[in-house]
């Protein structure tokens, strides 16, 4: 199959419009629910499934709710914060294990990796009786905290992946021409390495964002993020308001994952 | 001590390689590690009445993994994520296929409208499903336009609801690894495959297929073991009805208090993971070391 040809250029034989017509029902089970689910939050009744009319009133109403808006709030102080605090740890890391081979690389870089494959469900729990047993009171600072563990990895396995592509004959020029460590990795590695953390912020972001098993365990009364509160409004009921909240959460997703791979894509040229 | 190796850099302990390393180790050392040690002796100790723990060795929180009550959520767990796995499988592998071989310039865009709702809420995601399977929602009256039922039935707070939910969030996982791995593949061996009259089936069977297996590996892998400890979809989805592993442990934490059982549920889940990939780097992470 050449590499670039014109996708229904194949398509002639049987098995070729069956897989073409299999691969179009697959997206349209990927993408179905999720344009219901939109459809649905501008419908002028409270059903989620019966079409009555086009309404912006379960948007109004969900920007009135307060409740929503403070965990957005706590949502993005959350984010923020980890992706912040993580962002810099694991690229410390990522230097690290690019860079160095020690006595110990081998435990580091597992624990790097257990840390990306464990089941959320096995973080949260063990997390959740860590922090009972120092009594540590759950809250914003437990979220952040627990935010920050499953952050560093993808971090550092992002940075590192941007690293070892690297060519380190820059870094070496600048110290031949007298430059130390600390305006070396200023001038030159930070912003050769920029693309890569800033990749890896950006995941850190989304994974803070949409967390919900990690934070369920260790959020405790005091605090509510976004997830969990969307995952109180299901248990509560099905209601339009919910698809509305959807529907923004899906169009700032698009639109960040749309910036996103047109700043990368920029970057790379 | 370390500092006195200052001077060789690159292999070694140094003073700034431990500065580089130190944050990581304390955080993922204090929030990660201990906390999994933590619920290690936990597992093996006895909870008291009103939810204390005494540490021991009481091996008999992994003994009551086999009272038929539990067994029964842990099998079928087990059996739902299989199934999750093969049916991703099945219908992820002619996506894959169909990117990495007919998708042509539009290759990068048809692989992005993957994983969209990939980086989607899993919560948002379910509750699409919620909507779709509930009451007298999209998935009945469709059913009853299309004839297959008279009046709507229960959709919602089924295993099929929790198998529906699962496959739509997870067949991201499978076709990412699998196209990864097609995308690689020599065409050239197909085309010396057909020139020595080998058929379509064969050549897919004999190259094709043996050749993408590094992916249907991973993709396995990455389906089955988050599936098996799954919490939030058989919550939404399957109710009360379809308890699995992930709610039994969710339970004993939040509801029963029982923490030593819940533990050990916690850590038969971390060594089912590890099994898993220590399983995938000994037999596919050499062989894709040795070139593919």
């Amino acid at each position: 199959m050449v590499r670039g040809a014109p996708i229904l250029k194949r398509v002639g034989s049987l098995p070729d419009w069956a897989l073409l017509l299999f691969a179009g029902l697959v997206y349209l089970f990927l993408y179905a629910p999720i344009f219901v689910l939109m459809f649905f939050s501008f419908n002028s009744a409270r059903s989620t499934q019966v079409w009555e009319g086009f309404s912006l009133r379960w948007y109004a109403e969900l920007f009135r709710d307060q409740s929503v808006l403070d965990a957005f709030y706590t949502s993005m102080v959350v984010g923020v914060t980890a992706t912040a605090i993580s962002t810099v740890i694991g690229t410390l890391a990522a230097l690290a294990l690019a860079r160095h081979s020690f006595r110990g690389k081998t435990l580091a870089d597992s624990t790097i990796y257990a840390a990306t494959v464990m089941p959320e469900i096995v973080v949260g729990v063990s997390l959740l009786a860590f922090f009972v047993a120092v009594q540590f009171q759950l809250g914003i600072t437990t979220i952040i905290i627990a935010h920050v563990a499953f952050c560093i990895s993808f971090v550092t396995i992002v940075v590192r992946a941007r690293l070892s592509g690297m060519d380190r004959s820059l870094e070496e020029a600048a110290m031949d021409l007298g430059a130390d460590p600390p305006t070396t990795f200023m001038k030159i590695t930070l912003p050769l390495i920029l693309p890569g953390v800033m990749a890896g912020a950006l995941l850190a972001f989304t994974l803070s964002f949409d967390d919900f098993v990690i934070t369920f365990f260790v959020a405790g009364a005091g605090a509510s993020t976004l997830p969990l509160k969307i995952y109180s409004m299901i248990k509560f009921g099905v209601s339009p308001v919910i698809n509305a909240l959807s529907t923004v959460l899906l169009v700032a997703t698009l639109v960040c994952i749309l910036g996103g791979s047109r700043f990368f894509s920029r970057k790379e040229e | 001590m370390a500092a006195q190796k200052g001077v060789d850099k690159g292999r070694g302990w140094s003073l700034g390689l431990a500065g580089l390393l130190a944050p990581a180790a304390f955080w993922l050392g204090v929030f990660f590690l201990v906390p999994l040690l933590l619920i290690l002796a936990y597992s093996f100790g006895t909870s008291g009445v009103y939810g204390g723990i005494t540490l021991g060795f009481n091996p008999e929180n992994y003994l009551k993994v086999f009272d038929p009550l539990y067994l029964q959520i842990i099998v079928r767990s087990t059996v739902i994520a299989l199934l999750n796995t093969l049916i991703c499988l099945a219908i992820g592998y002619p996506l894959a296929y169909f990117i990495a071989f007919r998708g042509g310039s539009w290759k990068t865009a048809l692989i992005l409208l993957v994983m969209i709702p990939f980086w989607t809420s899993l919560l948002v995601r379910a509750y699409a499903w919620v909507v779709i399977l509930g009451g007298n929602g999209l998935a009945n009256r469709t059913l009853q336009f299309l004839g297959i039922t008279d009046g709507p039935i229960t959709l919602i707070f089924t295993p099929q609801a929790v198998m529906m939910g699962l496959v739509y969030s997870y067949l991201p996982f499978m076709v990412l690894p699998l196209y990864a791995s097609l995308e690689k593949f020599d065409a050239r061996l197909k085309e010396a495959a057909q020139d020595l009259g080998a058929s379509r089936w064969q050549t897919f069977w004999r190259v094709t297929f043996p050749l993408s297996l590094p992916g249907v590996i991973a993709g396995s892998i990455l389906v089955f073991i988050p599936s098996a400890g799954e919490f939030v979809i058989p919550d939404l989805l399957g109710g009360s009805q379809t308890v699995m592993t992930g709610n039994l442990i969710q339970q004993q934490f939040l509801n029963a208090r029982d923490w030593a059982f819940g533990s050990a549920l916690a850590v038969m889940l971390a060594v089912l993971m590890l099994g898993a990939i220590l399983i995938y780097v000994r037999r596919i992470g050499t062989d894709r070391l040795e070139g593919v």
